[in-house]
């Protein structure tokens, strides 16, 4: 056999028994989606551990509020902002969205400027496509009659205009939302580099 | 250990694909599954595709994390191929059309060409063995149940067209990286497969007995073409693949190339000069644009934009625009030409020396291709008796695969030209089998073939696909200055099953005790009518040259240097691929036989 590299050096060495950090960030980032879509997951953030949860319950009954309230949602902010990281690196990488909204555009023709939207539209357009599946909200056209019954997911559809009463709610659909389903995120496997959203290019 | 699953992998030229399908499951059909790969530094993603590309990095970027190996030297995939365009001699791309290259040794370390000091070469055996050695690794990384692809059932696929030697290389990488159980299956026999697959028993009511079904596949890199016909085996609908083509190298990627070449004229002649990351952004850019232009409903024009390489987006963004005219006449025109189906591909004159590179099809047209493997297997047509007088072999199905089909204007545009061959020789006119994708069917055709092993599902019956030949001195009498006329002496029929087996009692070949003797080796993928032992003179006209095959014979309990007579027996392994042994005729031990080598370096060839 001629093989100069030995098929076992490059074998795995170790299949960690716990979820390594660098899936953390991807399931954070579902997590993360999941509450923006879901108010019902977003109520029970973060999941109690037993004997907190307990306790939770019991402040819930003796003040009377809803448990919503009284377990106030947090993410740690280092998921959170290598999450954010992670999707503007892969916005410059496909689609320059970071070179695009660090540069003045008023002094370039609409011309110009359609033109390089053009890369940006599809690049990102990529972006979205392969790791998110986006879907609307409210499937009929905007500016039809829609009529909501009570129970509706508040975070789903956003009230505007003339609000008051009870019951059913009458109304227009002006925006028919936007909600991320199936979020596939890459995973970062070295966080040292996780703030570099490009890195400057030398040609030698 | 029991597999649990059939496992297809289609190893491409330009991407590799997984599908599996679980045996415990009945009724289960073969799923994608994507595949675990670097997709820029330090950032990895599942992808339903596996760019073949290898990618080593400068010793200042340091090793490269993978799941499985935080400092791998090396990385396949996505973030490999991102990098060929901006750093290419660190990339190892298209290994699989050197595998396929009878005038290189498959196992030296030439790849990537021109490949810096740092960078330790590979050779084109271990390039696929790192492709599936990644693929194992995958596996391994995201299988639910911990379990190990060698332990799979493994169906890889090789292009019909591939000789016996890059099977043999190609099963030698697969055996190197763990799959242990594994069968190789033919490019468009997957594609058919993964047809039936969808179909279910609905096929046996789309086709009847003696239809025959063309499988064009064209890749990123190569054009492959098979043709399956529909026999009765027991009163019931048998697939027999009965023909295949010659190895193309020819793909989409070159229509890819050629239309960012028309760009690059556009752009440069607006005064830009455009350089060769620039061109690389812009065969990116006319990649979309074609597949934009050549869709059903397609605009007039396409915008190609090559955005300024550095942070200032406007200003220095090159714009240009790919009319649907254009491209049709570039791609439709320039590849799918209407050409008569007596059209001779066309071959540039050959200068005696030449750069060590692949062998690309001077010919672009595919369609012409298409007609020279027609033509050539016309008496496949004879034996069928029905149209036996046709010049060329007569479709009633046309099966499409690869990305470049997913255009209807090209499937359109080949099936009319077969139709319009056709009607000539007063054939009905071919209709085309619905495929269900053009980029994954490879490997879910694969995945089906293990089932089918397994006793589910229909059987496609082939045997090889080539009939074999040594090279032989012609005992003429001797004259100075001119080399002895060799004569081909055919030791595997074509159409060989695998496990079957033929010996050559009469024919011997002289072979030296203790040393290496290489012998000239032929194919043919039209000869079908040669027996064993058949023997042909003027080898050359008629068959193509393989790279050489070669007998060593252990001195063990003989003199060195004496002269042994030895005859040849051929063998299809379980596995699929040619054996070739020699056998004394005087056995010194009961059943004495040594192994012959098929693929050796060739000693005419550059490199």
């Amino acid at each position: 056999m001629s093989f100069r590299a030995a098929p076992q050096l490059y074998k795995p060495a170790v299949i960690a028994p716990t979820l390594p950090w660098y899936r953390r960030i991807g399931r954070a980032f579902e997590a993360f989606f999941s509450i923006l879509g879901d108010g019902g997951t977003a109520a029970q953030w973060p999941p109690p551990s037993l004997p907190e949860a307990d306790a939770r319950q019991q402040a819930a009954s003796d003040t009377g509020l809803s448990e919503a309230r009284a377990a106030p949602a947090g993410i740690a902010s280092a998921q959170l902002e290598d999450g954010a990281l992670l999707l503007l690196a892969m916005f410059q990488g496909e689609g320059r969205f970071v070179d695009f909204v660090q540069q003045e555009i008023d002094a370039f023709s609409d011309a110009e400027v359609g033109a390089v939207a053009r890369v940006i539209h599809a690049g990102c357009r990529k972006v979205l496509g392969s790791h998110l599946r986006i879907e609307a909200i409210r499937s009929e056209p905007e500016g039809q009659a829609v009529l909501l019954e009570p129970g509706f997911n508040p975070h789903e559809v956003k009230l505007t205009g003339n609000l008051g009463g009870g019951g059913s709610l009458r109304g227009h659909l002006r925006h028919r939302g936007w909600q991320a389903k199936d979020v596939r995120l890459p995973e970062i496997l070295d966080r040292s580099g996780v703030r570099v959203l490009c890195p400057a290019e030398v040609e030698i | 250990m029991n597999a649990r699953y059939s496992v297809g992998i289609d190893l491409g030229t330009t991407h590799c694909a997984v599908a599996h399908a679980a045996f415990d499951h009945e009724g289960s059909s073969p799923e994608p599954q994507r595949i675990l790969q670097l997709v820029a530094r330090d950032r990895v993603d599942a992808a339903a595709l596996l760019p073949s590309c290898i990618y080593f990095p400068h010793p200042s970027e340091g090793a490269l994390a993978l799941p499985w190996d935080p400092r791998s030297p090396f990385a396949v995939g996505g973030y490999a191929r991102r990098r060929a365009a901006e750093t290419p001699t660190r990339v190892v791309s298209s290994a699989k059309s050197w595998l396929s290259h009878p005038q290189v040794d498959r196992h030296a370390a030439l790849l990537p060409l021109g490949a810096p000091e740092d960078v330790e070469a590979i050779s084109p055996v271990e390039a696929s063995f790192r492709l599936l050695s990644h693929m194992a690794d995958a596996w391994r990384a995201q299988s639910p149940d911990g379990s190990l692809l060698g332990e799979q059932e493994v169906i890889l696929t090789v292009p019909a067209s591939f000789d016996a030697a890059a099977r043999e290389c190609t099963v030698e990488a697969a055996l190197a990286a763990g799959l242990e159980h594994l069968t190789l299956l033919e490019e468009p026999q997957a594609a058919f497969y993964a047809w039936l697959d969808r179909q279910g028993e609905g096929w046996r009511s789309e086709l009847r007995l003696g239809d025959l079904v063309l499988v064009v596949d064209v890749g990123g890199g190569t054009t492959d073409f098979a043709a399956i016909l529909m026999t009765e085996q027991d009163g019931r609908l048998e697939p027999r693949r009965v023909a295949v083509g010659q190895h193309i190298l020819l793909g989409g990627d070159n229509m890819d190339l050629a239309l960012s070449h028309l760009a690059k004229q556009k752009l440069e002649g607006n005064g830009s000069p455009i350089d060769a990351w620039q061109l690389a952004a812009l065969t990116h850019a006319s990649r979309e644009a074609k597949e934009l232009l050549l869709s059903e409903r397609a605009p007039e024009t396409a915008t190609v934009v090559v955005p300024s390489r550095g942070s200032q987006l406007f200003g220095g963004s090159l714009r240009s625009e790919l009319s649907r005219a254009e491209v049709e006449r570039l791609v439709v025109e320039g590849f799918f030409p209407v050409s008569p189906w007596q059209a001779e591909p066309r071959k540039r004159p050959r200068t005696a020396l030449r750069q060590r590179g692949l062998e690309y099809a001077d010919d672009p047209a595919i369609t012409t291709h298409l007609g020279a493997f027609l033509r050539s297997h016309r008496q496949v047509s004879s034996e069928l008796g029905r149209g036996g007088d046709a010049p060329f072999l007569c479709p009633t199905h046309v099966l499409f695969n690869g990305g470049v089909f997913r255009s209807v204007l090209l499937r359109q545009r080949l099936l009319d030209t077969l139709n319009g061959w056709l009607a000539e020789v007063g054939a009905r006119a071919a209709r085309e089998l619905p495929a269900s994708d053009y980029d994954l069917a490879v490997a879910r055709g694969a995945s089906y073939y293990g089932l089918v092993r397994r006793g589910r599902g229909v059987r496609v019956r082939g045997g090889t696909a080539m009939a074999f030949y040594v090279g032989i001195e012609s005992p003429a009498p001797a004259v100075p200055g001119v080399e002895p006329p060799t004569l081909a002496l055919c030791v595997a029929p074509f159409g060989m099953e695998e496990g079957s087996q033929v010996a050559l009692p009469s024919a011997e070949l002289g072979v030296v005790v203790g040393e290496s003797v290489t012998f000239r080796f032929f194919g043919s993928s039209v000869r079908r009518d040669d027996v064993a032992g058949s023997v042909l003179p003027e080898p050359e006209r008629e068959l193509d040259e393989l790279s050489p095959i070669s007998i060593t014979l252990p001195a063990e309990g003989r003199t060195p240097g004496e002269f042994v007579a030895v005859t040849l027996e051929a063998g299809i392994t379980e596995i699929g691929t040619l054996a070739l042994f020699a056998r004394p005729l005087k056995a010194r031990v009961p059943d004495e036989h040594w192994k012959v080598e098929l693929s050796v370096r060739s000693g005419a060839g550059p490199g």
